[in-house]
């Protein structure tokens, strides 16, 4: 019999109001004014989605106790996490959510195909929207997993690429795929069974693998259109609309997410997922400076005597800013800026950092105002008339070669158009090209002053000049 | 385990919710697109309708209550941890003066 005609119509209705929910709370997230109204708005449809499962019936009396157990822990796990993560760590906990995600969805697919398997009433529908819940949720499970490894650097944030891996994927997908087609045509086979599970945890391995931390924005959204899909597949399983609608609207916001990240660096999925690039540079490939120009690091005080007298600053930040936890002495910096009456801006370019909007949000715990944070397609008219262009932590995305060299690997690339300020400030840990392993020849202009130093420390070494030059 | 009507029924609603993210998800502005990563990472933990399902239904397969509690422990976590996250980014955006 079919589980929810089980159910009484009142829990329809239920369900109803909590699709409702989920929808206006995506809505109101699209505005800072109305967003917290929508995050609440989702915790209300989550809860009266627990609710109205619960009392819906159906339930035995050991299974309340095992439901109270899970959701004890859960909540225990959960809530320390929620509350003591900082702001940094914002990537890493979204990968590792999906990983949960994707994992839940995994088990109630091989719990729902077990029993399925032992009643007999698997259907080839049934067999197939499992195959693909389990495949989405076991390949969500262990990629996030490595994606969250990745970020968190408990394993390298380099591109690890091997000769033929996209030979070794994508057999691996093939298997997985194979298998779940079997499934379909015969929902008995268990053999098939335990190929796609397998082929499906190592497909998500090997899809992150070769992908390198600036592909990371690009590779969260995705995982995270994985893991509403596979909700969304469980809902096809049980005949619950709520779980479509719930996994659907997951799904399409990580899909848009995705392409948004694809088209701000120029690439297709396929050349982000199969590229392998940002594998470490070949050795000995250091930067060549054009025309016999070497690189000379300006100090602290030549930096100060630049920023003096200024009237319009552009901060540029990136993921070095993250890196060196430097948002907190950047806004002193602007605060002491715009003590001397200069206009200070930041311009956010879409793939900053390691997840869509993570500058943003590391700016705002710095107390940025968020009508100062700019997008970059409205920000690059402004970059003439600006006196001086601080590069924080940022590299490729400022590259001119992206505008001008066909040769350059970040040709095409839409770039904060850095390099038409008056002067750039760029502060730099080290002469290590940057991710994509391009030397950026923004540092040999002659406008260009390059100060080395850990993004924090030279922060915090300005804003003292600069105090010191008060008193 | 349904009549194929709603399976037709089922990708109906699939491919409308679709359409409709498409359209929501586009009208949010960039400066939100980390609160919105959690916020659907929390929604996605509607997967824990599911797994209260399969673990609150009479059966007498260990296996099964073990699947359905992890699954349970694993969403619970997500929709605790997802809306806290999302409402401790959201409290830091301010505008100038406020």
């Amino acid at each position: 019999m079919d589980e929810t005609s089980g159910l009484s119509s009142l829990v329809q209705y239920v369900y109803l109001a909590s699709a409702a929910l989920f929808i206006l709370s995506l809505k109101w997230m699209g505005q800072v004014k109305t967003a917290r109204r929508g995050n609440w708005a989702g915790a209300a449809a989550m809860g009266l989605a627990v609710l109205g499962t619960l009392i819906g019936g159906g339930i035995s009396s050991e299974g309340f106790m095992w439901i109270a157990v899970a959701i004890f822990v859960g909540t225990a796990i959960g809530l320390p996490m929620a509350l003591k993560m900082p702001m940094t760590a914002v990537p890493q906990r979204t990968a590792l959510s999906h990983a949960f995600g994707g994992l839940a969805a995994a088990l109630v697919g091989v719990a729902e195909y077990i029993e399925g398997r032992d009643a007999g009433h698997l259907t080839h529908f049934t067999s197939s929207a499992l195959a693909a819940e389990m495949l989405l949720g076991f390949l969500t499970f262990t990629g996030s997993l490595l994606a969250f490894g990745k970020l968190q650097e408990i394993i390298t944030t380099k591109a690890v690429v091997y000769p033929g891996r996209n030979f070794v994927s994508l057999g691996t997908l093939a298997a997985a795929f194979i298998s779940a087609i079997w499934l379909g045509v015969d929902p008995n086979a268990i053999g098939a069974f335990y190929v796609l599970v397998a082929a499906s945890l190592l497909f998500g391995v090997l899809l992150i693998i070769p992908i390198g931390g600036a592909d990371m924005p690009t590779v969260i959204a995705i995982l995270n259109a994985y893991a509403g899909l596979s909700a969304s597949a469980m809902g096809f399983v049980m005949n619950n609309k709520l779980l479509i609608i719930a996994g659907a609207l997951d799904g399409t916001s990580g899909l848009i997410l995705s392409i948004l990240m694809c088209k701000a660096m120029n690439r297709s999925f396929v050349n982000v997922l199969f590229a392998g690039v940002g594998a470490a540079p070949a050795a000995g490939a250091a930067p060549t400076a054009p025309n016999g120009k070497s690189i000379v690091g300006f100090s602290i005080e030549d930096a100060k005597a630049v920023l003096e007298d200024t009237r319009s600053v552009i901060v540029v930040p990136g993921y070095g800013m993250a890196v060196a936890q430097a948002q907190h002495a950047v806004k002193e910096l602007a605060n002491v800026l715009a003590a001397q009456g200069t206009d200070v801006k930041y311009a956010i370019h879409p793939v900053a950092g390691r997840m869509p909007g993570h500058m943003n949000v590391l700016l705002s715990e710095a107390d940025v105002p968020y009508d100062q944070l700019w997008e970059m397609e409205r920000i690059n008219s402004s970059f003439p008339e600006a006196d001086v262009a601080i590069v924080v932590g940022a590299n490729d995305v400022t590259n001119p070669a992206a505008r001008t060299n066909k040769q350059s690997p970040l040709y095409g690339m839409p770039i904060l158009d850095v390099d038409k300020a008056r002067t750039v400030i760029f502060i730099k840990r080290s002469m290590n090209p940057g991710f994509a392993g391009v030397d950026n020849e923004l540092f040999y202009l002659d406008k260009t002053m390059l100060v080395f130093g850990d993004a924090k420390k030279v922060m915090t070494e300005l804003v003292a000049s600069f105090k010191e030059g008060a008193h | 385990m349904h009549e194929p009507s709603g399976v037709i029924e089922n990708l109906f609603v699939f491919v409308l919710a679709s359409f409709l993210g498409l359209e929501l998800i586009r009208g949010v502005s960039r400066l939100l697109h980390t609160p919105l990563m959690s916020l659907t990472n929390a929604i996605a933990s509607i997967a824990i309708v599911g797994s209260l399902l399969i673990t609150g239904r009479p059966h007498d397969s260990t296996l099964i209550t073990v699947l359905g509690t992890v699954a349970i422990a694993c969403s619970a976590i997500n929709a605790v941890g997802g809306f806290l996250i999302t409402e401790r980014i959201l409290k830091m955006f301010k505008k100038r003066g406020e």
